[in-house]
């Protein structure tokens, strides 16, 4: 298997604090790669920096095979991005969503329409085809928001909290979704809150204090610290942070 | 006015509250009693309604149907004296940013005639953990600080209700642990607490919950009644393939429902449908290798998944 994503001693400092303290790990390709982390660990700072949005203060890093400090614009071509806040347009129709981004990401109308028409049997979403976004169901509308990361067929797709606040089905379902992407080829990098969701990526990693702390398979993880689940395994580890107020 | 059947002992009285936004019905029918003194959960994804009973209840919009109390005082009627005597923190962060901590926990005292000396006590175990910034602004605070003010400022005038939306919302496991234990401080020093939250393994933690979902409940129980109403049989099962193993059980007809849960499956089996044994033997059949299953307690997320399904 080859490596999607590529970390070296990456460092991120505002001022004199260090967001992200020195972190290396790699993803492979097709992996699940779940990104767990107490609030203010330093997980969003870690994910800008893979995303291309930020530059980072010191270390080696690629996504996709590009360079984040040199060729961030081609990362982005690269990756798909999905946060809890969904980012569609609720002012736009199913389809046009679609179009927006698949046009955005350089696919060919050819390319979209195929796609869409795919996408909307796959989902059993013909009938909502030319709704508002702003009408569906909250449900429908994380299933078309992963949809749309992964429209332009992205080597890694990184989910922030992708499921919160929804219901206990759908949120299987999601997870569900994601392992019909990783079939496909795409790498899932995914921060999450929720404990069990940590079981299902193939490998997880715990930031505490800008480092990171733990990084295996779950299994192993819970037989490192001797722990029955993956929420013990999080607070043992949590439980060491010394980080004050920011 | 105190309502006359209202029993002194009841903190939050609600009877067919419903609610419309446009087409949408937000809350439909919605009855239940909160206890003074308990801790009473509202458990449901989110669009589930939550949001909209608590602005009922703390008197900031107004029902279409139904009538609601809290303290004995009418929501309508009596909306002075409510918004006198009860605590509201809001799911979204509403203190102002630009005020210091200091200055939001002392404008929120002000507004309600106290002091923040008076009722010190009270707050002392949350806001010692803020006390050493002080000083800075409420906008520049880290969300667990920020989630630490906001219930300091809440409980500043000393409420008798405390209504808390999603406190917990998007915090991590060890901050939800740590918000969890000052609940239970201040139900012990007597404030009745009216909760609500998506995250279903907090539902332990409350003495009674109502599980919601698209504006209806669809139980109210002690959380261990909850669960010891489960009418399925539940077990957690495992193989070497757990991707394969998903869809071999969603194939089989006799299995009623199958969802991933952390590590292993949950599979619902209706009373006297399928065994162990003949499950064990399908698996086996269709190749899979190392197969574990087992009987098991349902978590309340289970309850929540068997409720929610037969309602669809």
């Amino acid at each position: 298997m080859d490596t999607v994503i590529k970390v070296e001693n990456l460092t991120k400092r505002f001022g004199d604090f260090t967001a992200v303290d020195n972190i290396s790990f790699e993803v492979k390709r097709g992996e699940i790669f779940g990104f767990l982390g107490a609030n203010g660990a330093g997980k969003t700072t870690a994910m800008r920096m893979l995303c291309g949005l930020s530059i980072p203060t010191e270390g080696k890093g690629t996504v996709a095979g590009y360079d984040i400090f040199r060729q961030p614009e081609l990362v982005k071509k690269s990756i798909g991005y999905m946060s809890q806040k969904f980012s569609l347009y609720e002012d736009l129709k199913v389809w046009e969503n679609l179009e927006l981004f698949g046009g955005i990401y350089g696919m060919s109308d050819k390319d979209i329409k195929i796609k869409t028409d795919e996408l909307m049997v796959r989902l059993n979403f013909e009938e909502e085809r030319d709704h508002l976004v702003k009408s569906l169901p909250l449900g429908f509308k994380q299933k078309l928001a992963f949809s749309v990361s992964i429209f332009h067929h992205p080597q890694v797709v990184f989910l922030d909290e992708p499921t919160g606040g929804v219901d206990p089905i759908t949120r299987r379902r999601f997870w569900e979704m994601i392992y019909d992407a990783t079939a496909s080829g795409i790498t899932v990098f995914v921060t999450t809150h929720y404990m069990d969701e940590a079981e299902y990526c193939d490998r997880v990693s715990i930031m505490v204090d800008g480092r990171i702390e733990a990084l295996d398979s779950p299994s192993n993880l819970k037989k490192t610290y001797i722990a029955k689940n993956m929420d013990e395994v999080f607070q043992q580890l949590a439980r060491k942070s010394t980080r004050k107020a920011d | 006015m105190n309502i006359s059947d209202n029993n002194p002992q009841t903190a939050i009285h609600c009877e067919s509250v419903s609610k419309k936004y446009g087409k949408i019905l937000a809350l439909k029918n919605i009855s239940f009693d909160v206890k003074q003194g308990e801790i009473f959960g509202i458990i449901g994804p989110d669009g589930a309604g939550k949001t909209t009973l608590f602005r009922i209840l703390t008197t900031l919009i107004l029902a279409d149907s139904g009538i609601a109390s809290v303290d004995g005082f009418d929501v309508v009627a009596d909306y002075k004296e409510i918004r006198n005597r009860v605590g509201y923190m809001p799911g979204r962060f509403s203190l102002y940013q630009d005020l210091t901590v200091e200055e939001n926990l002392e404008f929120f005292a002000t507004v309600f005639n106290t002091t923040i000396d008076e009722n010190y006590e009270l707050i002392k175990d949350i806001y010692i953990q803020i006390e050493p910034f002080k000083k800075r602004r409420a906008g520049k605070l880290s969300g667990g600080m920020k989630q630490k003010l906001a219930l300091s400022c809440a409980l500043i005038h000393k409420p008798s209700v405390l209504f808390l939306d999603e406190p917990t919302t998007g915090v991590d496991p060890v901050s939800r642990k740590e918000f969890w234990g000052m609940l239970q401080k201040l139900r012990e020093q007597g404030i009745t607490i009216l909760v609500s939250t998506p995250y279903m393994d907090e539902a332990s933690l409350c003495d009674r919950i109502a599980l919601i979902q698209n504006g209806q409940f669809l139980r109210i129980d002690t959380p261990e009644n909850i669960v010891g109403q489960f009418a399925d049989i539940l077990w957690a099962a495992k193989s070497d393939n757990m991707h394969k193993l998903l869809e071999d059980l969603r194939n089989d007809e006799q299995v009623k429902s199958s969802f991933a849960f952390g590590n292993s499956i949950h599979v619902t089996v209706e009373n006297g449908q399928l065994t162990v044994d003949s499950l064990k033997k399908y698996l086996i059949e269709r190749g899979h290798n190392n197969i574990e299953i087992q009987s098991i307690e349902p978590t309340i997320e289970d309850c929540f998944m068997e409720l929610s399904n037969t309602q669809i």
